[in-house]
Parts: C-alpha cells; sequence; structure tokens
C-alpha cells in the first residue's frame, strides 16, 4: 500500500476516535470552545488531507460537517443532538468510505448527496429531514486498537512521532486486502497495526541500548581474560541477546531512504516543465534503510541535489542532441550498504561542471587569485562548488542560483559524520558520492595508539592503514620538516599526531610507525601513530562542554576494557594540518579562511636573514625564489652580483656587514623589474603564510615597514623598496622616470601598511608615486594644483570613503578627468556596480599585483585614446 | 535521571550554603569544605585518560560505572605546585549542569556539620586565585575551612579556556 496512504488512514482513524468523544464531550457542553475549536480543526484536518490525496468522496462529506461545525463555532447555530447526530453520522459516513479505501485503496462508489443536502440544510438553517439510517460504522474493530495512542498522536503534531510499522506489514497487507475486500473489516487493519511513539522514547531507549552494548563488551573483556568460567554460557546468551536487541532497537529508528526521495519524481516533473527540459528521474535502492536522525538530515541536501542537476547539469534537448545524447536527461539516484554506511550517488549525464565558469567565479569572488587557480588540478577547480556564496548559474532562476547551495549540503552531511565526493566530467556528467554512517549513535572505529595513549579513529574517514619502517618500501621523507609518503606514486602528507596534540616526550626513534591514510572530501592525508589496535564498535558521546573547544575531538567514548578514550576529528584534524602545510588541502583552507573571514589577508613570505627572528616581506613582490652557488658570485663595481639568466643581478644583503660565505649554496628572492632583476640574499625560506596583517611602524631602521604578528611570532616586514634602491641607485630616481616619460600615480589609502606595499610595487613599474593617507589630503593636493595621470584609491577608509571621493573628484574638481581606479579586497559584482557609477574607472582586487598594473596601463591607453 | 535530581538539589545546596553539611577535602594541608549535597560519589585513585589540547586544570576523563566524567585537577586550579610523585590522590564527583566532574584532591576527610555563627566572608587579601572559587571561609577549632563554589570553580576554567 503507498505509505501516503496508509499513514492517512491511521491518521484520520486516530482522529475520528478522538471526534467521536469530543461530540459526545460538547453535547454535554455545548458552550465549551475550547472543545468546539478543537472538534473544527481536527475537521479540517481531514478535509484537507483528503483534499490533498485525491479523495473527492470523503473530501466532500467531511467539508458539509465541517462547514455545520463553523456555524456553530461562529454562534449562528446552536449545538443541538440533532446537529450532533448529524456530525456523528457524516464521521460513520467517513469510516465507511475508509473501511473500503483500506482494503481496495480506492474510494468505494457511492453517493452521499442525501448525507450532504442534510448537512448544509443544517448550516443554512433551514430544519432538516429526519435521518435516515447511518451505514453501519465498518471500521469499528480499529478504533479501539488506535484508542490508546491517540491522545499522543492528538497532542504531538504529526512531525513529533513517527510511526514504527511491523515487518512485512507494508507488503502482505496489501496483496491480502486487495485479494479479499469483502472481509476487510474483519482483518486486522493498518491502523491497528501500528502504533504511534515519541521519538524521545525511541531515542531513550537506543541509549539505553548502547549502554547495554558498552557493558556487554566490557563483560567479554573481562571473560576473555579468565579461562573456563562458568560465566561462559550465560554471558554469551546476554551477549546474543544484546546484538539482537540493539538491532530491533536500531530497526525501530530505521526508515527506507525512499522516503526522503517520495517528493522527487513531482520535483523533477515540475522542473521538467519549467525549465523545458526532458528529465527522468530514476531511483535505486530506495528500500534501503537508515536511521530517521540521519535521513532527516539529509532529505533538505538530496533534494536540493538534485535540483541543481535538473537546472546546472542537465542540458536543453535541443543542445543535447546537438552533442549526439538523447533528448531526455536522465538524474540517477542510487543507494546502498557498504561495510557499515550507506552511500548515496546522485548522478546525471549532462554537462559535467563547467570549469572555466568557476575558475571566473572564484576569481571575481576573491576566493583564489590567478596563480592559485593556475596551480590547481581540475578536482581542486570543481571543490569551489562546496563554498559558501558560491553558484555558477549566470542568472537567478526560481529553481535554483540564489548561492546558497552546495556549501550548505557538504556541511551538513559532515555534521552527521558524511562525506560528499564529486566526479565530473565534460559533457558527461556529474556525480555526487555521498557515503554517510548508518546510525548516529554506535560507530565503528579504528583504535590507535601514539605515545602511550590510545585514540579512535572513526572508520568512515579511514582509507588504508600503511606500515612505514625505515628499510621498507614505505618509507617516511621529509620536506623541511615536513613528513610526507610516497604512496604508489602520490605524495601524501602526513601529519604526526604527537605534534598536533601535542602529546610531547619525543619518543624515541622506534624503527617502525604506521599510518592512517584517511580522507576528508578529495583532500587524502596520513596520520602517523605509533600502533594501530581493532576496530571497535563504539557510542560517539559528546565531549564535557569545558571540553568543547577542541576540534581534534568530535566525542569520546568508553572501551571494551572500562577506559575512556577520545575520538578524533579527521575534520578538524584536516583543518588543524591545512594550515600547517600548504598542499592541496592547505591551499584550499587557505583560501577558505580568507573567505569566511572576510578580513583582509595578504600572503608573506617568511624567512630568515641576518639575526635569528623571522623576517617576512609580501609574496606579491617576490618574483622568483632560487638558489645561488656562492662561488659562482662575482664582484662588480665593489658590489656582489651573479649571473642569472644571461644577465647580471645584483645580490643585496639584509645586513650590510654581512659577509656572504665562499662556498654552497644559498637563497635568494628575486624582485623583478621587466628587464632587471635583483636578489635579496637570506639564510633560509622559512615559510608562506597567509595572515590579516597589523604592521605595527616603527620603522627608524632603514629597509623595515615595521614589525607584526605573523603565525604567532613577532615579525619584522621589511621594506622591499629600500633594497631595490641599494642595488640599483637610479631605480626611482628622476632620470628613469623621465625615460619612460614616468606616469605619475597619486595612491590614497588609509593604510600605511599598503601605502608601503604599492609605492615600491608601483616606483618598479615605472610610476611617480605620491602617496597620501586620506581623500582630504588628497583632495588638499589637487588644490593645491598637483596633477595626476591617474590615482589609485581604497574604497574603505576613515572619514571620505572611496565612494564619496570618486563621486567628489567626478563632481567638480580640476581632476574630474583624471581616472580613478578602485582597489579593494571587496570585489563582488554589486560592488563593482556601486564603483562604476561612482565615477571608477576600474575595480582591482587588493593583493592582486599583476591586475593592478594591467589595469593602471590599460585605464592609461585608454586615456590616452580618448584626449 | 541525575538532570531531575540535580537541580533541587542545587537549590537546597544553595539556600543552606551558610550553615550546612560539607565534605571535607584537604589540598597542600588546607582545608576546603564542598556543600555535601552537590557531591555524588567519592573515587579513590582512578586510571585517567590525558586529554590532549585541553586547558591545564583538566587532567584527562574518567569512566565512573559507564559515564564519562572530567577530571579537574584542584591543585592546579588554585596555582598550587603538584603532589609529590607515588602518592595516591583521591577525587570528589560533582553534578554541575547535568555533567559530572571529578575534583582531585589529596585527600577526602569526614562530613562535617558546621553551624552558620562560625561562617565569615572572605578575607579582602585572599589571593584571587583562591577568592575566585572560595565561597566564604568557617571558623574551626585549630582550622579554617574553605567552602568551594564548584560553579565558579568550572566556569572559571572555561573562561581560562577560552583565554
Amino acid at each position: 500500500m503507498d505509505d501516503l496512504l496508509s499513514e492517512f488512514l491511521t491518521e484520520t482513524t486516530e482522529n475520528l476516535s478522538v471526534l467521536d468523544l469530543e461530540l459526545v464531550k460538547l453535547e454535554q457542553n455545548p458552550d465549551d470552545p475550547a472543545l468546539l475549536g478543537n472538534i473544527f480543526r481536527l475537521v479540517h484536518t481531514i478535509k484537507g488531507t483528503c483534499g490533498f490525496l485525491g479523495l473527492p468522496r470523503l473530501e466532500s462529506v467531511a467539508h458539509a460537517a465541517e462547514n455545520v461545525l463553523g456555524k456553530i463555532r461562529d454562534g449562528e447555530l446552536g449545538v443541538s443532538a440533532q446537529a450532533i447526530s448529524l456530525i456523528l453520522e457524516s464521521l460513520d459516513r467517513v469510516k465507511t468510505i475508509m473501511a473500503a479505501l483500506e482494503a481496495t485503496e480506492t474510494e468505494p462508489a457511492g453517493d452521499d448527496a442525501d448525507l450532504i443536502g442534510r448537512l448544509n440544510d443544517l448550516a443554512a438553517g433551514r430544519a432538516a429531514a429526519p435521518a435516515s439510517a447511518a451505514p453501519p460504522a465498518a471500521a469499528a474493530p480499529s478504533e479501539a486498537a488506535a484508542a490508546p495512542a491517540a491522545d499522543i498522536a492528538a497532542a504531538a503534531p504529526a512531525a513529533e512521532s513517527i510511526e514504527s510499522e511491523l515487518p512485512n506489514e507494508e507488503s502482505e497487507e496489501a496483496p491480502a486486502g486487495a485479494a479479499r475486500p469483502s472481509e476487510a473489516g474483519k482483518e486486522p487493519s493498518v491502523a491497528g497495526q501500528t502504533i504511534r511513539v515519541n521519538v524521545d522514547l525511541l531515542e531513550n531507549l537506543m541509549t539505553m541500548v548502547s549502554e547495554l552494548v558498552l557493558t556487554r563488551n566490557q563483560l567479554m573483556q573481562i571473560l576473555r581474560s579468565q579461562k573456563d568460567s562458568e560465566f561462559t554460557a550465560p554471558l554469551q546468551r546476554l551477549s546474543h541477546v544484546t546484538t539482537e536487541l540493539q538491532e530491533g532497537v536500531m530497526k525501530t529508528r530505521m526508515q527506507p531512504i525512499g522516503n526522503a526521495w517520495a517528493k522527487l519524481p513531482r520535483l523533477v516533473r515540475d522542473l521538467a516543465l519549467e525549465l523545458g527540459k526532458k528529465l527522468d528521474l530514476r531511483m535505486l535502492g530506495a528500500e534501503t534503510e537508515l536511521d530517521r536522525q540521519v535521513l532527516e538530515m539529509i532529505k533538505d541536501p538530496l533534494t536540493h541535489m538534485v535540483r541543481n542537476s535538473a537546472d546546472h547539469g542537465i542540458e536543453t534537448p535541443a543542445e543535447r542532441l546537438k552533442a549526439g545524447k538523447p533528448e531526455q536527461g536522465t538524474i540517477t539516484l542510487n543507494a546502498y550498504h557498504e561495510g557499515g554506511h550507506i552511500v548515496i550517488e546522485i548522478s546525471d549525464d549532462g554537462r559535467g561542471l563547467a570549469l572555466d565558469k568557476i575558475r571566473k567565479k572564484a576569481l571575481s569572488a576573491g576566493l583564489a587569485t590567478e596563480a592559485e587557480l593556475a596551480a590547481m588540478t581540475d578536482q581542486q577547480i570543481q571543490q569551489f562548488i562546496f563554498r559558501a556564496g558560491f553558484s555558477t548559474a549566470s542568472q537567478v532562476t526560481s529553481v535554483s542560483g540564489r548561492g546558497v547551495g552546495m556549501d550548505v549540503v557538504r556541511t551538513n552531511i559532515e555534521k552527521i559524520g558524511g562525506t560528499i565526493e564529486l566526479k565530473s566530467v565534460a559533457g558527461k556528467g556529474s556525480s555526487f558520492i555521498i557515503k554517510i554512517p548508518l546510525t548516529l549513535a554506535i560507530v565503528s572505529a579504528l583504535i590507535v595508539e601514539c605515545a602511550g595513549e590510545r585514540f579512535a579513529i572513526p572508520q568512515i574517514s579511514v582509507v588504508e592503514l600503511v606500515r612505514a619502517a625505515e628499510n621498507s618500501e614505505n618509507r617516511i621523507e621529509r620536506l623541511h620538516d615536513t613528513p610526507v609518503l610516497r604512496l604508489r606514486n602520490r605524495l601524501l602528507p602526513l601529519v604526526s599526531l604527537q605534534d598536533l596534540l601535542r602529546l610531547g616526550a619525543p619518543r624515541e626513534a622506534s624503527s617502525e610507525t604506521f599510518i592512517v591514510v584517511a580522507q576528508v572530501g578529495t583532500y587524502s592525508f596520513g596520520i602517523i601513530v605509533d600502533r594501530v589496535f581493532d576496530t571497535e564498535e563504539i557510542v560517539v558521546k559528546p565531549v564535557a562542554p569545558i571540553l568543547r573547544d577542541i576540534t581534534m575531538f568530535s566525542g569520546n567514548t568508553i572501551l571494551g576494557d572500562g577506559s575512556v578514550i577520545m575520538i578524533l576529528d579527521p575534520n578538524g584534524i584536516a583543518a588543524a594540518s591545512g594550515e600547517k602545510t600548504v598542499e592541496e588541502g592547505g591551499v584550499r583552507e587557505q583560501v577558505a579562511a580568507r573567505a569566511e573571514k572576510g578580513g583582509e589577508k595578504t600572503s608573506l613570505l617568511l624567512f630568515r636573514a641576518g639575526g635569528e627572528g623571522p623576517k617576512a616581506v609580501p609574496l606579491a613582490l617576490v618574483a622568483r625564489l632560487e638558489e645561488v652557488e656562492l662561488q659562482k658570485i662575482e664582484e662588480s663595481n665593489g658590489k656582489p652580483v651573479v649571473q642569472y639568466r644571461g644577465k647580471l643581478m645584483p645580490l643585496v644583503t639584509i645586513d650590510p656587514g654581512y659577509r656572504l660565505g665562499k662556498e654552497g649554496r644559498q637563497p635568494v628572492l628575486v624582485f623583478a623589474d621587466g628587464e632587471r632583476n635583483m636578489g635579496l640574499v637570506v639564510d633560509e625560506i622559512l615559510d608562506i603564510v597567509e595572515e590579516q596583517l597589523t604592521v605595527e611602524l616603527a620603522a627608524e631602521r632603514q629597509g623595515y615597514i615595521g614589525s607584526a604578528i605573523v603565525a604567532g611570532k613577532a615579525t619584522d616586514v621589511i621594506d622591499a623598496g629600500y633594497f631595490l634602491t641599494l642595488a640599483f641607485e637610479d631605480w626611482f630616481s628622476p632620470e628613469a622616470e623621465a625615460e619612460d616619460g614616468g606616469k605619475r600615480v597619486l595612491v590614497v589609502d588609509d593604510s600605511p601598511f599598503f601605502r608601503n606595499l604599492l609605492a615600491p610595487l608601483l616606483s618598479v613599474a615605472g610610476y611617480r608615486v605620491t602617496t597620501v593617507e586620506s581623500a582630504d589630503r588628497a583632495l588638499g593636493l589637487c588644490e593645491a594644483g598637483e596633477d595626476f595621470d591617474v590615482i589609485i584609491s581604497d574604497i574603505e577608509m576613515p572619514g571620505m570613503n572611496g565612494f564619496q571621493f570618486a563621486e567628489t573628484v567626478r563632481g567638480s574638481t580640476r581632476w574630474q578627468n583624471t581616472p580613478i581606479v578602485a582597489l579593494s579586497s571587496h570585489t563582488t559584482p554589486k560592488d563593482l556596480h556601486r564603483g562604476r557609477e561612482a565615477g571608477f574607472a576600474d575595480y582591482v582586487a587588493k593583493f592582486d599585483r599583476d591586475a593592478l598594473l594591467n589595469t593602471l596601463s590599460e585605464t592609461l591607453s585608454l586615456q590616452k585614446g580618448a584626449a | 535521571m541525575t538532570h531531575d535530581l540535580a537541580d533541587p538539589r542545587r537549590t537546597k545546596a544553595a539556600n543552606s550554603s551558610e550553615g550546612s553539611d560539607f565534605v571535607s577535602i584537604v589540598i597542600a594541608d588546607q582545608l576546603f569544605g564542598i556543600p555535601v549535597l552537590q557531591v555524588q560519589d567519592v573515587l579513590g585513585p582512578q586510571r585517567i585518560t590525558r586529554v590532549p589540547l585541553a586547558p591545564p586544570e583538566v587532567a584527562g576523563s574518567l569512566n565512573l560505572r559507564g559515564r564519562i566524567v572530567t577530571a579537574i585537577d584542584i591543585r592546579t586550579r588554585l596555582g598550587l605546585p603538584e603532589l609529590a610523585d607515588g602518592k595516591s590522590r583521591m577525587s570528589v564527583v560533582v553534578d554541575h549542569g547535568g555533567e559530572l566532574y571529578s575534583l582531585m584532591v589529596d585527600q577526602v576527610g569526614e562530613v562535617l556539620s558546621l553551624s552558620p555563627s562560625a561562617f565569615e566572608r572572605n578575607p579582602a587579601t585572599l589571593d584571587p586565585r583562591w577568592r575566585e572559587v572560595s565561597a566564604g571561609i568557617y571558623r574551626l577549632d585549630g582550622s579554617l575551612l574553605v567552602v568551594l563554589d564548584v560553579a565558579r570553580l568550572l566556569l572559571l576554567t572555561s573562561r581560562a579556556e577560552a583565554a
């Protein structure tokens, strides 16, 4: 029998028996408005549901009865024995129809005109004809069964309770009923076989069973250490019963995934009409069962993804024919069990993800720079769709493309300990693979040991185990302190659990370690542990509130031996390690961090030179990192130079007194300007970090902009411009500018750091630069008669902001024809639009050196063309 | 189930905090008292699982008859040096907001019934770290008893962690 129908029958039977009682009460207390309200509501619900299910006979009867009750409620009709009898009679009619409905799954033929006519007469205030004999109440047996549960159902809205149906009820009841319609009344009805149970009760049962499982595990552990115990047999039996009980209780919470899919065919049909596409939805494995809690959590994500496939994935029929595909696009949902997990695949045979669009969108949303994008694999680029606010639909349709989407899907799935993977082939289609645990309460976990402590890692994230030893083929190698492992021709980033959790006590160099290869999304990494034990079924318990901030743990549990153990959260570990390793996942995490905080972040190159403390330079200024052989250093004009790409490159040291060695190699930061290169000799390159920079200006020392806290350490930020002048005295000199005709640039930015960053950058590019810290100062220069070829202005500034500044300049100053370029960390299309309106010629992201230079030269050449 | 019991108990303990029964404990030779109604259990030395990255006051987690209990080292909380190795330690398990915490102390003594007349507020000169967690002082014969304010003892742990 159709799920919806059997649910309706259960619910309505309950409502009807409540109504019987309430109506009798109403007859005794005709003036109780609450009672009347309740009756009205119940009848209204029945009517509404009938209409929804397309049951016209039931609906019309219920409607007529509702009319009468409405009149009574409004005080137009008095509560009379006659009215109550008539309503009860109509309820009996409803029951009769329902009994037939239950047997045949269709409304029986019949005419209710007489009953409806009398109800309408009553509603209209006409004296009703004497009641004709009502048909017998065929559904009576079901009433009794449903009655105990009725009050729960009435009190709790439908969403609060679930139906726990007896096994096989659906498959056997329907054919039996269909075969013997005449006997339907005698058979235990659907309504009688199902009871409604409060979800809380089931949750409680589950908790108790979980505890029982733990205790059982403990007992079994004790038993194992004792030989020939008289407890062996009873404990074995206890163990069996516990397992069966656990399965039984888990079953009460299980629902077929088809329940979450029920609305999809309709959705797809409507979408097909709306979008003018031909869509076919195939659903495989709808009977696969999973925990209702999990089911609830994935319902919305699934709907969203099917919607996405229909809207973005599948092409229009014309496009499909052109691509040599059948006109009709297919969306396939497939669910199946796989080792304690449920796998759900949502795939379509559409056009696949448009990488170009994603790249563009990532760039314009400031999620990644062009350089970062260029270095990414296709798979990494596809991952952008899981980012907040990311939608490639160029048009906002009613279907999707509102920019909320896959990020929410991913968050929801990760919340329940699941993973989501994406595979997409251009022109062939995309498929999403969701892997979720069968139940949230009991999970299978791998027990590992590190520095004498044991931890559990959920099995769902574990891909494989690798034994690593010095002399075996799997050997841990190091890239400047970062451990990596060669695994089947791929470099796997490794995380040392010992370092990550600060377990201290550097373990004596043991000859072998184990690597747990874990996967979070598409990011694979290895967790280095000392030992690996068994897998164990564990009951996840939340950690104490004062420990909840530690993102490395998703919970804790008690093992069979009675000890408490922390459960590691692979997502947390990936996030923490991603910041350390600038690996595929690392880039993503950093980019994500930037997107989330929305603050101004700068990529900084950290190095050591002339002193112990770390030093930093904005990465945007550095052209390349090189290593020079000290033997090859020559001298020219009393200064060290090295042959580099067929030219002489001057070398500069941070500390003027620093003597270069004679042998070995030394890392060099290369700053480039067209033809010219300059090398800054450093001792060691430490790292590249992305940080929100707050520079404290303290630069009495030449060559330093100031100091900042980078990666938790006080770091000197060097002034690249100063070292450029050391290498080429004429680098910024007026002669050089005169040669290129040196365009004059005015930089308006309130941040001293950016002024100091931009000035050398632009100077290097051949501009004459003037910097001011506010719009007011810039306008002052205008009044003072200064002229510039182009103005670069920040948007967010104290006092007059960039937009106001641009409007003022455009309005009525001498500079009204000078192009203004906006410089901002926010480059959403909305900002761009607003910038254009305010009079900006162009809009550039703050950290994109190349884009800024390109924009400047374009703007200036446009200006020339116009002049 | 503990939820149901905890609330009335706590209210009662709060109402009668100035004249009631206390479980006496000793930490670094100082006598402390915890209102008896807040105490769930007294434990001998336990096997404790360390929790990496936790605040220093958190000694770890332990299994108390199937419930996971967070162990708090009161010595660390009060800024006292660690107990010399080898000595066994005892714990007092208290309920706070439905969660159980095991407070690790040097020794647990008997339950004392104290009269309100012996109660005094904290001396103004008390070490701020102690004043935070002390709900007042009882004058006993020959010694002083510091009433531990369990809620603040635990609350500050989480604040210290956030900082």
